[in-house]
C-alpha cells in the first residue's frame, strides 16, 4: 500500500476567521511502514489525521491530494469516502475510551455497525475472537458492557474493532495518552504485532509522548503550528536531528536515571502562534535559537538526505 | 444496583411519612371545629340538638382524644386493610375512599392516555425535528408556545371553539347529566366525547415540552464520541441516529417521573375548568367545602400514586440503562 | 467524597433543552420543557473580561427578542398603571356599555360588573410579575444555598441535604400549593397576601435547583484554584461567594429565569382555581372571572384572551430567552 500526500490544507470555520489548522502537508508512506506523527498540541496532528478518514462538522477542506494505492481518496467528499472508510482507512480515534455506544452490549454494536456496511457478523465472528484473544482480552468481553471494562481493555476493544476489515491504512490517534504505562506497552505492541500479521497495510501513529513512537515507529513526522517541520527514520530523528524544533523536542525528553539536578529539563520557551492569522514565514521563528532574516520567508520542506525532509533554511 | 434502589426505597418512605404527617397536621391545626363546621351545614333547629349533633360528630371523628393518639389512631387507619380515610363531610355519608374510588376511573382515563402518548409521540416528533432542520422550524416554535400555554387557558380555548362556537363537543362535565352510566354504546360515546376536550388539553401541553426536549437531547447525542466513531468507520445515517435515540430516551423516562406532579397539576384545572369527575374536581369540591378529611384522603391518595409511578418507573429505567446494573467498577485484566 | 451518582439521568448533571445542552434531562424544573438548563453540562465560562459577555448576550437574537418581551410586559405592568384612572376592579362603566367587545373607548372591552379589562389586564400584569419574581428568587436562594452546601461540602451534609430535596422533589408540587393555599386561605393570622403566595410557591420550587447546583458544584470543587483558596485557609462560604459562585453565575441567570416562567404558571393556575390572595388583581384571577361569569359562553373572548395571551407570552418569551442566554454561556466548540 502506498499513501501520497501533496500539499493537503484544512481550516476549520470560526465566526472570527478560518484556523489554518493543517497548512499545506506533503508526505508519503510506504507498505508496511508505521510513521508517528509528534508535536505539541495544536500543531495540526489531530487535524490531519481527520482529515484522512472524515471531517467533523467545523472543519473545511481546502485544497491538497490524497491518493491511497494509486486510488483518489475522496477527504472532501463525505458520501464517496463512506466506501474507503473502516475498509480501506480506519481510525482509533482520540476518544476511544467512550467510542463505544454505552448501552449496547460490545458484541451486539459489532453486529450492527457490521450490517450496516453490508457485512455478515457470523462469518466475521471467528476471526473477531481470534484477535480479541490475540490482545490478550478475555473471550466474554462480547458480552459486556462497554462501562464494564477499563481503560486499556477499551482501547485494545477499539484497536480491534477499528481493524476488523483489515484496512490499508490504520491512523491511531494518541492511543496512550490515558494509560497507565505497563498497558501503553501492552497496546503499543499490539499495534506492531497487527503490522506484523498484516491486519493493516500502515499505520500513521499520532501522539505527542515521542517516547512511545520511538518504541514502534519506523518514521516519525514532527509537525508545529499546520506545517511540517521534519520526516525521517525514526533513528535519524532521535539522533540526529535537523530541525531547531525538532532538536529542542528531542532534548527536552528525560532521560531515565538522569536526576535534574544533574542535567536540566530544557524546556521550549514561548508558546505556538495562533492559527487564526499565522505569522508569515517559517512559524517557528519567534522562539527558534537560530532564527535569521532568510526566516521571513517561508522554508519549503525538501529532502535533504534519503527520506529525510528538513523545512528549515538553516539545514538547505 | 441494589443500593440504587434501595435509596430510592428509602426516599419513597421517608416522602410518605413527610406527607402522612402533614397531611395529618393540616387538619389538626386548622381553625375552628371540624365538627361543629359540619353540624352548621345541617342548620339544627335547637340549640340542644345543636350540641348533641356536635358530641355526635366529635366523637365519631375521634376529636376528643388527646393529639398525640389521634396521630397514631389516623396511621393505624391507614394500615387496616382496607384502610380507613374516614367519612367525607361533603358527601357524608360515604366514606372518603367511596369517593375516591369512584372519581378515580376519570382521572386515570384523561392522565394515563395522556401522559404515555404525549411522551411517545413528543419523543417521536422531537428526534424528527432533530435531524429535519425544516421540520425543526415548525415543530420547535410550536412546541414552546404549548409549553408555555397555561393548561386551564388551552382547556378554556378548547371549549370556547369546539364547544361554544362550533358546538361539535359538550362543554363540561364527564357525561351529560340526563344519562345513566351502563355499558350502552350510548353512553360510551357519550362519555367518549365528553373525554376528548379535556384528553386534548392535557396531551397538547404535555407534548410540547416532551418534543423540545427530545429534540435537544438527540442533538447532543449525534454529536457524541460513539456517534462520531461510528460515523469514522462508515456507519449509515440510519444507525447513528437509531443509537443517539435510543440513549436519548433514558433522560427522557426520568423525566417522565419528574413532570408527573406538573401534569397532576395540569389535570386538576382540566377537570376544573371541564367540570370532569376526577379526583382533581374533588380536590376543588372538598375544598369548596371545607371536608378536610376528604381532602386529607385525596392528598395522601395522590401522593402514593406519584410514589408508586416513580418506583416503577425506576424499575423501567434499572431495565433500560445497563450501567446502573453493572455499577461502575470495571473489570479488570 | 461523595459518589457522583451517574446511575440514573436525574442525578446527572442535566441536560437540555430550552437550551440546548444537553445534558440529562433531569434537573429540569418541572413545568418547563425536560432537559431545560441545558446548562448541565455548563462549564464555567470561559476567561473573558466580563464586559463581553454583555456584548455577546446583546447580540443573540433570542435573548432580545425574548427578553423584549419580557420586558415590554414588565414595563407595560409597571407603568400603565399610573396612567389609569381607575382600578382594576372599580365598576365604573355605565350599564349600556358593560360586557361590551373591545372599542376605541376601552381598548380591550368591558365586563358585565363596568370593569375595564385593559386595567384589569395592566395591573393583573404587574400582579403577576411581582410574585413570579419573589417566589423565584426565593426558590434561588433556597435551592442554591443547599445545592452549594452539598456540593462543596459533602460526607453526611450532602447526604443530609440530598435526602431533604429528594423528599420535596418527588412530592407533586402543584397539589402541594392546592393544599397549602386551601388551608393558608382558612387561617386569618397567615395573612395570605400575594407575598406569602409568593413564599408558598418559592418554598417548592427549588429542589430542581439544588440538585443541578451541587452537580455543577461538585465539578468546580476540584479545581485548582478552588484548592488554592482552602490551602490558605479561606472558609467555606467565602470560597463559594468568591470561586464558585462567579463561576456559575452564568448559570445562575438561567436558573432564575426557569424559576421565573415557572412561578408564573404557579400562581396563575391558583389563582385560577381560586386559591390565591382574593384582593387585587391577577392573571390568573381574570381567568377564574371570566370563566365564573361564563365569558365562554356568552362569547365575551376579550376577558379571557388577553390574560392567557399574557401568560404565554411571558412565559414563552422567558424560555426563549434562556435557550438565547445557553447560546451565549455554553459556546460549543464550534464558536470560538
Amino acid at each position: 500500500m502506498s499513501l501520497r500526500v501533496e500539499n493537503l490544507r484544512v481550516y476549520y470555520r470560526t465566526l472570527r476567521g478560518n484556523v489554518q489548522a493543517l497548512d499545506g502537508v506533503t508526505f508519503r508512506l510506504e507498505d508496511g511502514e508505521i510513521m508517528g506523527v509528534a508535536g505539541e498540541s495544536g500543531c495540526g496532528k489531530t487535524t490531519l489525521s481527520k482529515s484522512l478518514i472524515r471531517l467533523d462538522g467545523r472543519m473545511q477542506y481546502i485544497e491538497g491530494s490524497v491518493e491511497l494505492d494509486g486510488a483518489r481518496l475522496p477527504v472532501d467528499k463525505q458520501e464517496e469516502m463512506n466506501n474507503f472508510r473502516y475498509t480501506e482507512v480506519s481510525i482509533i480515534p482520540q476518544y476511544a475510551m467512550s467510542a463505544m455506544m454505552p448501552i449496547r452490549r460490545i458484541g451486539r454494536m459489532i453486529s450492527e455497525l457490521l450490517q450496516s456496511r453490508g457485512y455478515d457478523y457470523q462469518t466475521i465472528l471467528p476471526e473477531l475472537r481470534r484477535r480479541i484473544e490475540l490482545v490478550g482480552l478475555p473471550e466474554n468481553v462480547l458480552d459486556r458492557y462497554p462501562i464494564e471494562l477499563s481503560g486499556g481493555m477499551k482501547q485494545r476493544m477499539v484497536l480491534v474493532i477499528s481493524t476488523l476489515l483489515n484496512p490499508s491504512l490504520l491512523i491511531a490517534d494518541e492511543v496512550t495518552s490515558a494509560l497507565d504505562v505497563s498497558t501503553q506497552k501492552a497496546v503499543a505492541e499490539a499495534l506492531v504485532e497487527f503490522r506484523d500479521r498484516e491486519f493493516v497495510k500502515s499505520m500513521i501513529v499520532v501522539t505527542h509522548d515521542i517516547s512511545l513512537v520511538y518504541q514502534i515507529a519506523d518514521t516519525i513526522m514532527v509537525m508545529y503550528a499546520g506545517k511540517l517541520a521534519e520526516k525521517a527514520s525514526t533513528e535519524v530523528i532521535v539522533e540526529s536531528p535537523l530541525h531547531p524544533y525538532t532538536q529542542l523536542l528531542i532534548s527536552s525528553l528525560p532521560e531515565v536515571g538522569v536526576r535534574y539536578a544533574d542535567k536540566q529539563l530544557g524546556g521550549i520557551p514561548g508558546s505556538p502562534p495562533q492559527l487564526l492569522n499565522p505569522p508569515k514565514g517559517c512559524r517557528f521563528r519567534d522562539r527558534c535559537p537560530l532564527a535569521f532574516d532568510k526566516c521571513v520567508e517561508e522554508p519549503p520542506f525538501v529532502e535533504v538526505a534519503p527520506g529525510h525532509s528538513v523545512a528549515c533554511w538553516k539545514v538547505n | 444496583m441494589r443500593r440504587y434502589l434501595g435509596r430510592k426505597v428509602l426516599i419513597y418512605a421517608l416522602t410518605l411519612f413527610v406527607a402522612v404527617t402533614i397531611n395529618w397536621m393540616l387538619l389538626r391545626f386548622m381553625p375552628g371545629d371540624p365538627a361543629r363546621a359540619m353540624v352548621s351545614r345541617q342548620r339544627p333547629s335547637n340549640p340542644e340538638a345543636y350540641q348533641r349533633l356536635v358530641d355526635y360528630y366529635t366523637e365519631r371523628f375521634g376529636l376528643d382524644l388527646p393529639i398525640w393518639q389521634q396521630y397514631l389512631n389516623y396511621w393505624k387507619s391507614l394500615l387496616s386493610w382496607p384502610p380507613d380515610l374516614g367519612v367525607s363531610t361533603w358527601a357524608f355519608p360515604r366514606p372518603v375512599s367511596d369517593v375516591i374510588l369512584t372519581a378515580l376511573p376519570y382521572t386515570l382515563s384523561l392522565l394515563v392516555p395522556a401522559i404515555l402518548l404525549s411522551w411517545y409521540i413528543g419523543n417521536k416528533l422531537g428526534a424528527l425535528a432533530a435531524r429535519r432542520k425544516a421540520l425543526d422550524n415548525t415543530v420547535l416554535p410550536v412546541s414552546y408556545v404549548l409549553t408555555a400555554t397555561p393548561y386551564m387557558w388551552l382547556a378554556m380555548l378548547l371549549i370556547w371553539f369546539f364547544a361554544v362556537q362550533m358546538e361539535w363537543l359538550p362543554t363540561s362535565r364527564s357525561y351529560s347529566a340526563n344519562l345513566i352510566p351502563r355499558f350502552s354504546f350510548q353512553f360510551i360515546s357519550d362519555l367518549a366525547a365528553h373525554w376528548l376536550l379535556p384528553f386534548l388539553s392535557l396531551f397538547l401541553v404535555a407534548l410540547g415540552g416532551w418534543a423540545i426536549g427530545m429534540r435537544n437531547l438527540v442533538i447532543y447525542e449525534l454529536e457524541s464520541d460513539y456517534a462520531n466513531y461510528l460515523g469514522a468507520l462508515g456507519a449509515p445515517d440510519s444507525l447513528i441516529r437509531r443509537y443517539a435515540f435510543r440513549n436519548a430516551l433514558l433522560p427522557q423516562v426520568t423525566g417522565l417521573a419528574l413532570q408527573l406532579g406538573v401534569i397532576l397539576g395540569g389535570n386538576v384545572l382540566t377537570e376544573s375548568v371541564f367540570s370532569y369527575e376526577g379526583l382533581g374536581l374533588r380536590i376543588l369540591d372538598a375544598i369548596t367545602a371545607r371536608d378536610w378529611f376528604l381532602l386529607q384522603g385525596l392528598f395522601l391518595f395522590i401522593v402514593i400514586m406519584v410514589l408508586v409511578c416513580n418506583f416503577v418507573i425506576d424499575l423501567i429505567y434499572i431495565l433500560i440503562d445497563p450501567r446502573t446494573r453493572t455499577g461502575l467498577q470495571g473489570a479488570s485484566v | 467524597m461523595t459518589d457522583i451518582k451517574t446511575t440514573s439521568g436525574t442525578d446527572a448533571v442535566p441536560a437540555g433543552p430550552s437550551g440546548g445542552a444537553p445534558a440529562t434531562g433531569a434537573a429540569a424544573p418541572p413545568g418547563s420543557p425536560p432537559g431545560t438548563p441545558s446548562a448541565a453540562a455548563a462549564a464555567p465560562l470561559p476567561v473573558r473580561r466580563r464586559g463581553e459577555w454583555l456584548v455577546f448576550v446583546l447580540r443573540n437574537k433570542k435573548v432580545i427578542g425574548g427578553g423584549g418581551v419580557v420586558l415590554a410586559f414588565l414595563l407595560f405592568g409597571l407603568l400603565s398603571p399610573l396612567f389609569l384612572e381607575h382600578g382594576p376592579r372599580d365598576r365604573f362603566i355605565p350599564q349600556e356599555r358593560r360586557a361590551e367587545a373591545p372599542s376605541t373607548d376601552f381598548w380591550l372591552g368591558t365586563t358585565r360588573f363596568g370593569e375595564d379589562v385593559f386595567t384589569q389586564l395592566a395591573y393583573g400584569v404587574r400582579s403577576t410579575f411581582l410574585v413570579a419574581v419573589l417566589a423565584a428568587l426565593i426558590a434561588a436562594i433556597i435551592g442554591m444555598t443547599v445545592g452549594f452546601l452539598a456540593g462543596y461540602r459533602g460526607g453526611f451534609v450532602d447526604e443530609l441535604l440530598m435526602m431533604v430535596t429528594n423528599v420535596v422533589l418527588v412530592l407533586p408540587v402543584f397539589i402541594i400549593l392546592v393544599v397549602v393555599s386551601s388551608y393558608a386561605n382558612e387561617i386569618p393570622a397567615f395573612d395570605f397576601n400575594r407575598l406569602t403566595q409568593a413564599v408558598v410557591i418559592g418554598l417548592f420550587s427549588w429542589p430542581w435547583v439544588a440538585r443541578a447546583v451541587r452537580a455543577q458544584t461538585l465539578s468546580l470543587r476540584s479545581r485548582d484554584f478552588v484548592d488554592l483558596a482552602r490551602l490558605t485557609g479561606v472558609g467555606t462560604l467565602s470560597i463559594v461567594r468568591k470561586e464558585i459562585a462567579p463561576n456559575m453565575g452564568s448559570y445562575l441567570v438561567m436558573v432564575f429565569v426557569l424559576l421565573f416562567a415557572g412561578a408564573i404558571l404557579f400562581a396563575a393556575a391558583l389563582d385560577f382555581l381560586g386559591l390565591g390572595p382574593s384582593g387585587g388583581m391577577s392573571l390568573g384571577l381574570m381567568l377564574n372571572f371570566s370563566r365564573e361569569w361564563s365569558a365562554l359562553h356568552l362569547g365575551h373572548w376579550w376577558w379571557f384572551i388577553p390574560p392567557g395571551v399574557a401568560i404565554t407570552a411571558i412565559t414563552g418569551a422567558a424560555y426563549i430567552t434562556n435557550v438565547g442566554l445557553d447560546e451565549v454561556f455554553n459556546p460549543k466548540l464550534r464558536e470560538m
